[in-house]
């Protein structure tokens, strides 16, 4: 009987169906932006599903259409695998008419979907990920990188604790592209201020026990422990290095910290410390405002990622109305000469590199006695105005910004 | 262990695998989304080298993925950085799963039965953690931006289509040297060795050196499915040699029938679709689905779908 | 003072540490040889066992105020009852056929734990506080050791020896041994071999519940915390042969501190010591450093 064989042949047909989505029309009809991050994993607080309500925001605030075209928004989990990242990317582009890109966190995974997005011509824009060669080495015509990198933490943070006597350094790192890439910036800065680094260890991501690191480092015997990890794994080291004394020999310097960081750890473990962002939602009026409405949506207070989704949406979307267009080339060559004024920057450009330039901030962990409101955690020890926080033309390795 | 026919395939058989190969010949024409296509296709490559071993040979690998990540790293570096042709690479990285296999199968083959399992998943994790710390893989960030590169130095790859009929073919001739394997005295020898080992040594097999050949093959042909999948993807990373890719291979295989031709890679394209059909939709909860099915598998269906089907089909000619 | 060119408090706090480990691969060391001595099943969803314990301890305090002390003896007894409904309704179909349908199944059953603890709790860790009692470090002189580690170790340890004696030298583990052997004799001397069956796996269970519990405080409560120390495990079990009781628990904590040392001298290749050493006691010695079968 035929039926069994053929069953079988239907069954490996029923599953490919199953298994892809037909080619969709690139459509003209609807501008889709995707977004990619991790949602579920060590990051998924300082961006995630929040990152993806900012952005929706900025659609809302945009009216939902543009020209009578539907605006949405795609979102996707990529577990900080940059293979999946780089999958989802792929797909979107064939199938789905994506016009657009906003990468979340991890660094691996933002520079394998600025790969995706140049080889298939789409504007790629960087929020969450931190490492600096996406408008340095690796940069691309396609790739904006949007709210902060490691030189600029570096500059920041690295400096000022330097400068506050801070000269030996012991770097504990993230096995990965961000915290090698943080780590080599931040001894530059270190070594040219006149500090020495003692010496390092690499962690793997998404680690369950910090207590043998740690170990290493206190024999170390420098005078500040660089945390060049972020997220889950900082929150994690911290408690570690309380739990094992080290904070009475060393001092922790968090490279790159969020204020959800702040607000799990408490302001009594944290008070004093120097950390380097793009934004604070108590900075001024304007930010103070679309805070409140965020909070109202999502509980908890922005993280400077998930205002720079909001922003990278916002100003997208708006070039993409005087352009008339959802065409890569034409929206990112708008965007280019466009500055940037909302809620996030204000007086921001795009460089030639994809480096959305804007001011810094460098800042200091309040006192549980300074705190006025819950969340008010930080108080603004400096601001690098404009091109000062960034890597200069000199120091550029990309090919585009000559 | 049960398995289907493996000493004959019927004229139906036949037929059936030929409308199986109709579909694919057509299937970009039919809208189906090619890189999905090619990906299916190279687990499906996967699936059939791990079922060599477990149809028929009896042996369960349980830490097959660190063969298809070998070789997708070394592909993936060769072309990337070597500058090697397509097929070059390929052909390396299948050399190199092969070796990993040799190395492995020498040390596994000391234990039988369900050590042989637990000693293969550790050396498999060791593997794994090698690549984790090894600089050329690229650690968490993988190995990425590989070249897809002109085969031969002549014919350019680019083109989704054009790469979705090499793959193709490779996966066709992959499927017909497995038949003809399983075909040969050897494949008889194998047979006998699943099915009563004591046996087979008792009528004077160096069992071991059997085993030890169908591991390096099955390694092998594994490894050549992750050379073509870095090719097809453009890039490597520490999930091709994960113990939970090696999990699911076994689920591939049990699902789709083991000890059958097309079980395998019904299985490959079942799995591979349910991911990547739900993923989005689910969640974690695609873990807790893929789990559910090995339980109920294992419980039972544990001839799966093909199994199932020739195990009908024998009944009915029976009565 | 320095040993070897590594300054003594690395040494010894590394060395401290992997005896920490070491004690945890005892335990489950010691469940696993147990579940595979009397149901031939090697149990996969141990590792998942261990993380559901730790969970059930976060989720007692998090949700009900439960403290530790308390869930140090609920948590064993409710992951307990879980492995009891395991073995009833799943693993008791696989005792005639292939070994590595047990293996697969209980890999399933991992995939289904760890896929529902991951919808619910998500990748990154909870934590877990060291409970009052325990808290604060002593100041050794050489190194700050945390008080809690200590417990742990002392815990662990003990429990692996109560756990010896009872199936070494008492009635009820005698008859556990001998049902390994010749479960149809025992059955006809009147023992209800089915229920020992059904509560040595609840006891495994609880075992690596309670490995669970004494971890929660230590490493940050993961979904996949269980099945990446299963996978070390597995490596100590073929190490050390499963014949043993004893062997199991040496074999574990040794490998802790071979771990730790090799993290003073050779960081990079802690994560794979154990597995090297595997290797290489399978080419001299392919029945394990206790094991009996060949």
């Amino acid at each position: 009987m035929k039926l069994s064989k053929i069953s079988s042949a239907c069954a490996l047909a029923v599953a490919s169906l199953l298994g892809t989505s037909a080619q969709a029309q690139i459509s003209g009809d609807v501008i889709r932006i995707g977004f990619i991050t991790d949602m579920s994993g060590l990051y998924a607080d300082i961006d995630g599903p929040a990152g993806a309500e900012a952005i929706k925001m900025a659609i809302a605030d945009m009216g939902g259409a543009i020209n009578g075209k539907k605006i949405e928004v795609l979102v996707a989990d990529h577990q900080n695998k940059a293979d999946v990242a780089a999958a989802k990317a792929r797909e979107w582009f064939d199938t789905q008419g994506v016009d657009m890109l906003i990468g979340g966190t991890s660094s691996g995974t933002n520079l394998a979907m600025a790969k995706i997005a140049l080889e298939k011509k789409k504007a790629f824009i960087s929020v969450g990920a931190a490492t600096s060669a996406l408008t340095n080495e690796q940069c691309s015509p396609y790739t904006v990188h949007w709210a902060y990198d490691t030189v600029a933490l570096a500059k920041g943070t690295g400096n000022a604790v330097v400068k506050s006597g801070g000269k030996s350094w012991y770097f504990l790192t993230a096995d990965y592209a961000f915290g090698a890439q943080l780590q080599n910036d931040t001894s530059t800065i270190v070594k040219a201020a006149g500090g020495t680094i003692v010496g390092s260890v690499k962690h793997p991501l998404s680690a369950s026990d910090f207590s043998s690191f740690l170990l290493q480092a206190q024999s170390s015997k420098a005078q500040i422990l660089g945390l060049a990890n972020a997220g889950g794994d900082t929150i994690n080291s911290i408690k570690a290095a309380n739990e094992f004394g080290i904070t009475k020999t060393m001092k922790l310097a968090g490279l790159l910290m969020f204020i959800n960081d702040i607000h799990s750890l408490g302001l009594k473990a944290t008070q004093g410390m120097y950390l380097t962002d793009s934004w604070y939602w108590n900075r001024d009026a304007d930010a103070r405002g679309w805070s409140r409405k965020f909070f109202e949506k999502v509980k908890r207070m922005p993280s400077s990622i998930q205002a720079g989704d909001y922003s990278a949406a916002l100003n997208y979307l708006n070039a993409v109305k005087a352009t008339g267009s959802d065409d890569a080339d034409k929206v990112l060559a708008q965007m280019k000469k466009t500055k940037i004024n909302d809620i996030f920057a204000k007086g921001g450009y795009i460089r030639e590199d994809g480096r959305m330039v804007h001011d810094m901030y460098l800042m200091q962990v309040k006192t549980p006695a300074e705190s006025t409101e819950p969340w008010d955690y930080y108080k603004v020890a400096e601001t690098f105005k404009g091109d000062s926080a960034w890597t200069s033309k000199a120091e550029s390795k990309c090919a585009l910004w000559k | 262990m049960m398995s289907g026919n493996a000493n004959d395939i019927s004229r139906r058989g036949r037929i059936g695998l030929l409308i199986g190969l109709a579909l694919l010949l057509i299937a970009p024409f039919i809208g189906l989304y090619p890189v999905f296509m090619m990906k299916a296709l190279c687990y499906a490559i996967f699936a059939c080298a791990f079922n060599l071993l477990l149809g028929y040979t009896g042996l369960l690998s349980f830490g097959h993925a660190a063969y298809l990540g070998a070789a997708a790293y070394a592909t993936g570096w060769l072309v990337r950085s070597g500058g090697l042709t397509p097929e070059l690479g390929v052909l390396a990285g299948t050399v190199i799963a092969a070796l990993c296999g040799l190395a492995v199968g020498l040390i596994a083959i000391r234990r039988q039965g369900i050590y042989f399992a637990m000693v293969t998943l550790d050396m498999a994790q060791m593997i794994y953690f090698v690549f984790l710390q090894a600089p050329f893989t690229g650690g968490e960030d993988g190995l990425q931006g590989v070249p897809r590169g002109k085969l031969f130095g002549l014919i350019p790859l680019a083109d989704d289509r054009l790469l979705y009929y090499v793959v193709l073919a490779v996966f066709v001739a992959v499927f017909l040297f497995i038949i003809r394997i399983v075909h040969s005295p050897y494949g008889q020898v194998l047979k006998a060795i699943r099915e009563n080992e004591p046996r087979a040594v008792s009528l004077g097999y160096d069992v071991d050196r059997y085993k030890l050949l169908a591991f390096v093959l099955s390694t092998g042909i594994a490894g050549l499915a992750g050379s073509m999948k870095t090719l097809v993807l453009g890039f490597a990373t520490l999930s091709d040699a994960h113990w939970s890719l090696s999990g699911e291979v076994v689920l591939m295989t049990l699902l789709g029938g083991m000890g059958t031709f097309a079980g395998p890679v019904i299985g490959a394209f079942t799995i591979i679709g349910l991911q990547n059909f739900l993923a989005d939709q689910v969640g974690s909860w695609i873990n807790v689905i893929i789990g559910v099915i090995f339980v109920v598998c294992v419980v039972a269906f544990r001839r799966g779908f093909v199994g199932e089907l020739l195990a009908w089909q024998q009944r009915r000619n029976k009565g | 003072m320095e040993i070897f060119g590594i300054p003594i408090q690395a040494f010894l706090g590394q060395l401290l540490l992997g005896l920490v480990n070491g004690s945890f691969y005892a335990m489950l060391s010691l469940g696993l040889a147990v579940i595979f001595g009397l149901l031939g099943i090697v149990n996969f969803a141990h590792g998942a066992l261990y993380m559901i314990g730790a969970y059930v301890a976060f989720v007692a305090l998090d949700s009900f105020g439960i403290n530790y002390w308390f869930v140090l003896v609920l948590a064993p007894i409710v992951v307990g009852a879980l492995g009891v409904v395991i073995e009833r309704t799943l693993l008791k179909h696989l005792y005639k056929i292939d070994p590595i349908y047990g293996l697969l199944l209980t890999f399933g059953l991992a995939l289904i734990a760890e896929g529902m603890f991951r919808e619910k709790f998500g990748v990154s860790g909870q934590q877990y506080p060291v409970p009052e009692l325990l808290q604060g470090a002593t100041n050794l002189g050489f190194m700050v050791l945390p008080n809690y580690r200590a417990w742990v170790v002392v815990a662990s340890l003990t429990v692996c020896l109560g756990t010896w004696f009872l199936i070494e030298r008492t009635r009820l583990g005698a008859y556990l041994r001998a049902g390994t052997e010749n479960p149809a004799l025992v059955q006809a001397f009147g023992i209800n071999v089915p229920v020992m069956v059904m509560l040595t796996y609840g006891a495994g269970a609880g075992l690596a519940a309670l490995a669970g519990v004494l971890a929660a405080p230590v490493i940050q409560i993961t979904p996949l915390m269980g099945s990446n120390l299963i996978i070390v495990v597995f490596a100590v079990v073929v190490i050390g042969g499963m014949g043993s009781i004893l062997g199991s628990i040496i074999t574990g904590v040794a490998l802790g501190l071979i771990e730790g040392l090799t993290k003073v001298f050779y960081p990079e290749a802690s994560s794979i010591v154990v597995f090297v050493i595997m290797a290489i006691v399978l080419m001299i010695r392919p029945a394990g450093l206790f094991g009996k079968e060949a």
